[in-house]
C-alpha cells in the first residue's frame, strides 16, 4: 500500500531554490578552505592501530626460539589456500631438539592471502601474526611467496608469557 | 566606416594578421579549456577535503627549482599527461558505428565553439577617437552570431548519439536536443530587454561588443536587468551541459551518454569543447552583464593610455573569464543534479514565461517612462 | 553354537545378537559406538583402558529357589550391577540389559578420560597421530573439556628409536598393551615391555630384543595414542592433509588390501586395510614401502634408441615395428587382469605369443608369499599363459636364438635380469613400463606407463580372490594408460576402428567373454573368491594364507 507523505508547504523563496543553492554555495566555500583530511600516502605513513590485520608472520620468543612446530593447522585452516608448510625433525644437534618438530620451509603465497586471520587463530603456539605491513610487492608471482627466513626476520619477537617450551626444558633437566 | 583594424595597406599582409590573431585566439580558448580541466580537478577536491592531482611530474620538469613543484602540486603535469593519453591510447573505431558521422561528430562539438569565440570582444582599444573590439571578427550582429552557432554544438552531440548505433549515446543525445531547444528559447528571450535596452541608447544593438561598451564606466547591465542575467546564466549552464543540467552525458543513467562509444582522442575532442563552451559562455556572459573588460562597475580603463589601457582590458576580461569558469565548477560541486523532467519543467514552465513576462514588463516600463 | 542368538536389551530396545559375542562387539554390530582403547578384535583382551566401560544387569532371580523375582507388575526386575563393566571382556548373554548412554557411563568415560590425560603431555601439534589419534577423539567426544591438574606431570622418555623403524615416545602411552600383545600374539616374540609401577609405568623394549621383524609396524597403526610412530612417516605429513585410496598391495601374491595416503600427486604411506579374508588388519613393513621404487626410478619420458621423444610418436613407432611381424610379447605379474585380456586379443592380432616370468621370493608365512608377483593366477585365468611360469625366460631365448623373434614387446620385465643379457643386441626391444631398469635403457624404443597407484585394476591373489586397486596419484604427463597404449596396438594390428574402453567397459566385456570372471565387473572392497578349480593340476609355489576370518569373521573394525 503506498504510503501518501505529507510534504511541508514551501515558501516563496525555498520555491524558488535559490537561497538553497546560495547556502550549498556557502557550505562548499567553507570545505574549499578547510584542512585537507587526505593523507599523502608514500611520504606519510598511516598509523598502523591494535589488532590491525596485516600480512601474517612468524615470531620468535624472547630466547629468540622459533616458535612454530609445523603443525600445519594454519595451512589446513587457511580459507585461500595461501600458506604451505614442510613440516621436518629438528636436528639432534639443535639446543631445541626437545621440540622435535620444526617447519624445513614456510611458505606464505600473499598473491592468495586474503588477511583473514584464521591462521592466527588456529596456531596453538601462538607463533603466527597478522603483522602491521599492508603493502607487500614483489616483480614476480615467485617473489610474492614468502618464505620462512623472510617471515621471522620480518614477525621478529613477540614476548611469550607462558614460556611452555623453557618450562619442558626446566623440568627435563631436572 | 570601416569595422575592423586594417594593420597594413597589403591585404595578404593583412590577412595573414588575422589569421595568426585568429590561431592565437584558438590557442588561448583550448589553453583555458585545459586549465579548466585542472580548476575542475583540484576545486573539486578542495571542496570534497582532498588534494586533488598533486603528483604526476615530468622527469626533467620535475627538477626545476620552484617551478616544477608549482607545476606537479598543482596538478598542470597531470594535465600533459591527461592530454598525452587522449593522443597515445589506441584509437577504437566500434563495427556497429556510422563511421563518417562518428567521425564528423567530435569535431562539429568543437567547431561552434571556436566561431563563437572569433565575434567575443576580449578588449577595446581606441584608433582615431573611436573604440574598437578586441576580437577577430567585428560584426553588427555578434550577439546573433554567438546564439546561433553557439546553439550548434548540440549537433556535436546529436551525431555522436546517433552514429553510435547503440542506445544510451541516442538517449543521451535526445536529451541534449530537448535541452538545447528549451533552454535556447529561455536565452534568446532573455536578452531582448538587453538588446531593447541598447538599441533606446542608439547603438548597435546586436552588436556584443556595443552592449558591453555600453556598460563601459557605468553600472553593470546585471544590475539593471538581474532576471534577465539569472536566467541568461541559467540558460548558459543548459546549454553548456554542465551539472546541474547534464542531462546529455547522465552518466549515472545513461554510462557516459552521446560519447559512450568514443575513446582516445575523439573523446578528447567532446571533453574540451564541453569545457571550451563553458569558457566561450563565460566570456558571452561577462561581455553582456558582468561589464565586459571593465575592472568594476563605474569604472573603466581610461582610453588616454592607449595600448596599456588595451592590454589591461584585455588581462581583466581574461581574469574576469576565468573566475567565471571557477564559478561554474563550484556550481557543479555544489548543486545535486536535476532529473530529465525537472529539467524539462525548469526551462518551459518556468524560464520561458519568466522571460517572456520580464520582456512584457520591460516593454511597458519603457513606454510609461 | 555358529548361529545362536540371545535377546538383549541395550538402551531400552530389544535387539538379537551371536551368542558369544562381548558386549562391545554385539553393540558395533548394531550402529551403537562404545569407546575403546585397549580392545583389539585380532587380539587378546586385556581390559585395561577402562574406556569401554557400561552398565550391565541381569534379569533377577532368587538366589534360594532360582525362582524369578518379579515387581508389582509381574515384570521380572533387572539386578543391575554395583559397579560398571568393561563390555569387551564381558559376554553377552540372555536377558541381558545393558546401558551405553546413561549419565553414569558419561560420567565413567569422562573420569577414565580424565586420568588418561593427567600425565599426558598434550603435544598434539607436534604428535603425527594428530587427526587419527583415538585419545584425541574421545577427548573431543566425551572427555571434559578442561582440565583440573594443577601437579607437575611425569617425566618419561622421549623420543627414543626402536630399531630403525619406529620411534617410541613414553609420555605419549596410556598402556593400553595393544603393542605388547601384538608382539607377543602375531609375531611371537617379545619386543615391548612395561615397567615401573603406578603413574611411572612406562612403555619400553628389551635392549638386546630382536626387532627386525617385518611386521613391527602394525604397532604404529594399533597404538590408539602418538606413543609409537613410523619413522619413515614421522614429521612428513599431517594425517588430516592425505587422501586416502583403496589399493592392493604389490609386494606379493598374497595380495595385502591397502589403504594409499597421498597429497598432491605424493604418496606418503601405505598402511593395511581391514579385509578378514586376507590380512585382517595386517600387513608386512617392506609392502608399506612398494612406492618408493617409483619415487627412485620411475620412467617420465619416451625414448626412441635413448633420445626423448614426443609420448604419441613413440607408440606409432612401436605399432609400426609390431606390424614387421616375428613378434614376442613379455607380460609380467603386476599388470591387471583388464590388460592380460587386452594382451592376449593383441598377441592373437600379431599373431605373437606370451612369455612370462615368476619371481620367486621366501616365503614367511605369514603375510608375504612366495611368489612376489601378485597376479599370476589373473595371467592363467585369463588365458595368456597355461602354465605357471618358470622364473627365468628360457623359452624366449631359445625362439631368439632359433631366429623367429625380431621384435620384443616386453611390459616392465627387466629382461636383463631374466637371463637374455646376450640376446637384445640382436631384437628391436619395445620396453614399456614404469620404472627405469637395464631393458629400458637399451631398449629401442621405451615408452612410461602407469604404476599400480595411477591406475584401476583387478588383481587374483593367492587364494584366487580377485580384487581391486584403485587410483591414488596421477601419473606423470608424459605416462600412457596401459590399457590406452595396449588397445591402440590392437586397434593398429587388427585394423579394426573401435573406441578404446574405459577400464569399466573393460570389464563389463571380460565377464561376457570368461567364465571364471564373469562377476569381475562389480567386485567389493573385500574382494571376490574366483573357481580356481580348472588349475588344480598347477603346482603353485605358495603356502596357504593365514586364515583369520575363522576367528574374526564378525568382528568390529579398527
Amino acid at each position: 500500500m503506498a504510503i501518501i507523505v505529507e510534504r511541508k508547504r514551501l515558501s516563496f523563496w525555498e520555491r524558488t531554490y535559490l537561497p538553497q543553492i546560495l547556502s550549498g554555495l556557502y557550505i562548499t566555500l567553507k570545505n574549499f578552505f578547510a584542512p585537507k583530511v587526505t593523507l599523502e600516502y608514500p611520504d606519510q605513513q598511516p598509523v598502523i592501530p591494535q589488532g590491525y590485520r596485516g600480512a601474517p608472520v612468524l615470531v620468535c620468543d624472547s630466547d629468540g626460539r622459533h616458535k612454530c612446530v609445523s603443525c600445519q593447522l594454519c595451512e589446513f585452516v587457511c580459507p585461500s589456500k595461501a600458506i604451505k608448510v614442510t613440516p621436518s625433525a629438528i636436528p639432534e644437534d639443535s639446543q631445541y631438539a626437545f621440540i622435535e618438530k620444526g617447519p624445513a620451509d614456510f611458505q606464505i603465497d600473499m598473491s592468495r592471502c586474503i588477511y583473514c586471520g584464521l591462521c592466527q587463530e588456529a596456531c596453538p603456539e601462538q607463533a603466527i601474526f597478522m603483522g602491521s605491513e599492508f603493502s607487500i610487492n614483489a616483480y614476480t608471482r615467485a617473489g610474492l611467496v614468502r618464505h620462512k627466513d623472510d617471515l621471522y626476520k620480518i614477525g621478529g619477537v613477540v614476548p611469550d608469557k607462558i614460556m611452555k617450551w623453557q618450562k619442558i626444558k626446566e623440568r627435563e633437566a631436572k | 566606416m570601416q569595422s575592423y583594424h586594417i594593420f597594413s595597406d597589403c591585404a595578404l599582409i593583412n590577412g595573414a594578421i588575422y589569421f595568426g590573431l585568429s590561431v592565437l585566439c584558438v590557442f588561448i580558448i583550448m589553453a583555458f579549456a585545459g586549465l579548466s580541466v585542472v580548476a575542475e580537478r583540484k576545486v573539486c577536491a578542495y571542496i570534497q577535503g582532498r588534494w586533488g592531482p598533486n603528483r604526476t611530474a615530468i622527469a626533467v620538469v620535475e627538477d626545476i627549482p620552484f617551478v616544477g613543484n608549482f607545476l606537479k602540486k598543482n596538478g598542470l603535469m597531470q594535465l600533459a599527461a591527461d592530454g598525452l593519453k587522449f593522443l597515445l591510447k589506441e584509437d577504437p573505431l566500434p563495427k556497429h558505428v556510422k563511421k563518417i558521422w562518428y567521425m564528423l561528430a567530435p569535431v562539429m562539438a568543437l567547431a561552434p565553439v571556436l566561431i563563437v569565440a572569433g565575434v567575443i570582444p576580449f578588449g577595446v582599444y581606441w584608433q582615431d577617437g573611436r573604440a574598437y573590439p578586441v576580437s577577430i571578427a567585428n560584426i553588427d550582429i555578434s550577439l546573433l552570431v554567438a546564439l546561433a552557432v553557439g546553439g550548434l554544438g548540440v549537433y556535436g552531440a546529436i551525431m555522436a548519439g546517433w552514429s553510435s548505433n547503440s542506445k544510451y549515446p541516442y538517449l543521451g543525445a535526445m536529451r541534449a536536443a530537448a535541452q538545447v531547444i528549451s533552454y535556447e528559447l529561455a536565452m534568446g528571450l532573455s536578452v531582448l530587454p538587453v538588446i531593447l535596452m541598447a538599441s533606446y541608447n542608439g547603438v548597435s544593438a546586436l552588436s556584443i561588443f556595443e552592449i558591453a561598451k555600453m556598460q563601459s564606466g557605468d553600472v553593470w547591465l546585471c544590475m539593471l536587468q538581474p532576471l534577465s542575467a539569472l536566467i541568461f546564466l541559467v540558460a548558459l549552464f543548459a546549454e553548456t551541459n554542465r551539472l546541474p543540467f547534464d542531462m546529455a552525458e547522465s552518466e549515472t543513467d545513461f554510462v557516459s551518454g552521446y560519447h559512450t562509444e568514443y575513446g582516445s582522442f575523439k573523446f578528447g575532442l567532446f571533453f574540451v569543447g564541453e569545457y571550451g563552451h563553458v569558457v566561450v559562455g563565460s566570456a558571452l556572459f561577462i561581455a553582456l552583464f558582468l561589464g565586459g573588460w571593465d575592472p568594476l562597475p563605474g569604472c573603466d580603463w581610461p582610453s588616454s593610455w592607449g595600448i596599456v589601457s588595451t592590454l589591461l582590458s584585455v588581462a581583466t576580461f581574461l581574469v574576469k573569464v576565468a573566475f567565471m569558469v571557477v564559478f561554474f565548477i563550484w556550481i557543479r560541486w555544489t548543486v545535486p543534479r536535476f532529473r530529465n523532467d525537472q529539467v524539462m519543467t525548469l526551462g518551459w514552465k518556468c524560464l520561458v514565461p519568466l522571460a517572456a513576462l520580464n520582456f512584457v514588463a520591460y516593454l511597458i516600463y519603457t513606454s510609461i517612462a | 553354537m555358529e548361529n545362536q542368538k540371545v535377546k538383549v536389551n541395550i538402551n531400552g530396545a530389544d535387539y538379537e545378537v551371536a551368542a558369544g559375542l562381548n558386549i562391545l562387539e554385539a553393540c558395533k554390530s548394531l550402529g551403537i559406538e562404545i569407546p575403546f582403547f585397549c580392545y583389539h578384535p585380532s587380539l587378546k583382551v586385556a581390559g585395561s583402558c577402562r574406556m569401554c566401560l557400561v552398565q550391565m544387569g541381569t534379569p533377577a532371580r532368587d538366589r534360594a529357589t532360582g525362582a524369578p523375582i518379579l515387581d508389582e507388575n509381574g515384570v521380572q526386575k533387572i539386578a543391575w550391577m554395583p559397579k560398571p563393566v568393561i563390555s569387551c571382556g564381558t559376554k553377552v548373554s540372555e536377558g541381558m540389559h545393558i546401558l551405553t548412554d546413561s549419565e553414569y557411563v558419561a560420567d565413567c568415560r569422562r573420569a577414565v578420560l580424565e586420568f588418561l590425560l593427567l600425565n599426558h603431555p598434550l603435544d598434539c601439534p607436534i604428535c603425527d597421530k594428530a587427526g587419527e589419534c583415538k585419545l584425541q577423539e574421545y577427548t573431543h567426544a566425551y572427555g571434559r573439556q578442561t582440565s583440573r591438574y594443577v601437579e607437575e606431570k611425569n617425566i618419561k622418555r622421549k623420543k627414543r628409536p626402536l630399531g630403525t623403524k619406529i620411534m617410541v615416545d613414553a609420555e605419549r602411552c596410556i598402556q593400553c598393551s595393544r603393542c605388547i600383545r601384538f608382539c607377543k600374539e602375531f609375531i611371537g616374540k617379545s619386543i615391548l615391555g612395561f615397567t615401573k609401577r603406578g603413574s611411572k609405568v612406562e612403555i619400553g623394549f628389551y635392549d638386546n630384543a630382536d626387532n627386525d621383524s617385518n611386521y613391527l609396524l602394525n604397532v604404529v597403526d594399533g597404538c590408539p595414542v602418538g606413543a609409537l610412530t613410523e619413522t619413515a612417516f614421522r614429521f612428513k605429513m599431517r594425517t588430516w592433509f592425505l587422501k586416502t585410496t583403496e589399493s592392493i598391495c604389490g609386494e606379493s601374491s598374497a595380495g595385502v588390501n591397502t589403504r594409499v595416503w597421498s597429497r598432491g600427486g605424493k604418496i606418503y604411506r601405505i598402511t593395511p586395510r581391514q579385509n578378514p579374508f586376507v590380512n585382517d588388519m595386517f600387513m608386512s613393513d617392506s609392502g608399506r614401502y612398494t612406492f618408493k621404487k617409483y619415487e627412485q626410478r620411475r620412467l617420465d619420458h619416451a625414448t626412441i634408441d635413448a633420445s626423448p621423444c614426443q609420448t604419441e610418436y613413440a607408440v606409432s613407432r612401436a605399432s609400426e615395428i609390431l606390424k614387421l611381424g616375428g613378434v614376442a610379447i613379455v607380460a609380467n605379474g603386476w599388470q591387471s587382469v583388464e590388460e592380460m585380456y587386452l594382451l592376449g586379443e593383441l598377441a592373437k592380432a600379431c599373431g605373437a605369443k606370451i612369455y612370462m616370468a615368476s619371481h620367486p621370493q621366501p616365503d614367511d608365512g605369514k603375510l608375504v608369499s612366495a611368489e612376489g608377483a601378485p597376479n599370476i593366477r589373473g595371467a592363467l585365468i585369463t588365458g595368456i599363459i597355461s602354465e605357471y611360469p618358470k622364473p627365468n625366460l628360457g623359452d624366449l631365448e631359445r625362439q631368439i636364438q632359433g631366429g623367429g623373434v625380431k621384435t620384443i614387446l616386453c611390459f616392465g620385465e627387466d629382461l636383463a635380469v631374466l637371463g637374455l643379457q646376450h640376446l637384445l643386441k640382436g631384437v628391436n626391444v619395445i620396453y614399456c613400463g614404469a620404472l627405469e631398469n637395464d631393458t629400458s635403457a637399451e631398449a629401442k624404443i621405451c615408452l612410461p606407463l602407469y604404476s599400480e597407484f595411477e591406475k584401476d585394476g583387478l588383481w587374483v591373489n593367492r587364494q584366487f580372490r580377485i580384487q581391486r586397486f584403485k587410483k591414488a596419484v596421477d601419473a606423470p604427463k608424459a605416462a600412457v594408460n596401459d590399457i590406452d597404449f595396449i588397445a591402440g596396438l590392437l586397434r593398429d594390428a587388427t585394423g579394426e576402428s573401435f573406441k578404446i574402453p574405459s577400464v569399466g567397459a573393460l570389464r563389463a566385456v571380460i565377464a561376457s567373454k570368461n567364465e571364471i570372471l564373469k562377476d569381475c565387473a562389480s567386485v567389493p572392497s573385500s574382494g571376490l573368491v574366483l573357481d580356481g578349480s580348472k588349475f588344480s593340476a598347477i603346482e603353485f609355489p605358495e603356502a596357504a594364507a593365514i586364515n583369520f576370518a575363522g576367528a574374526t569373521s564378525s568382528k568390529a573394525g579398527e
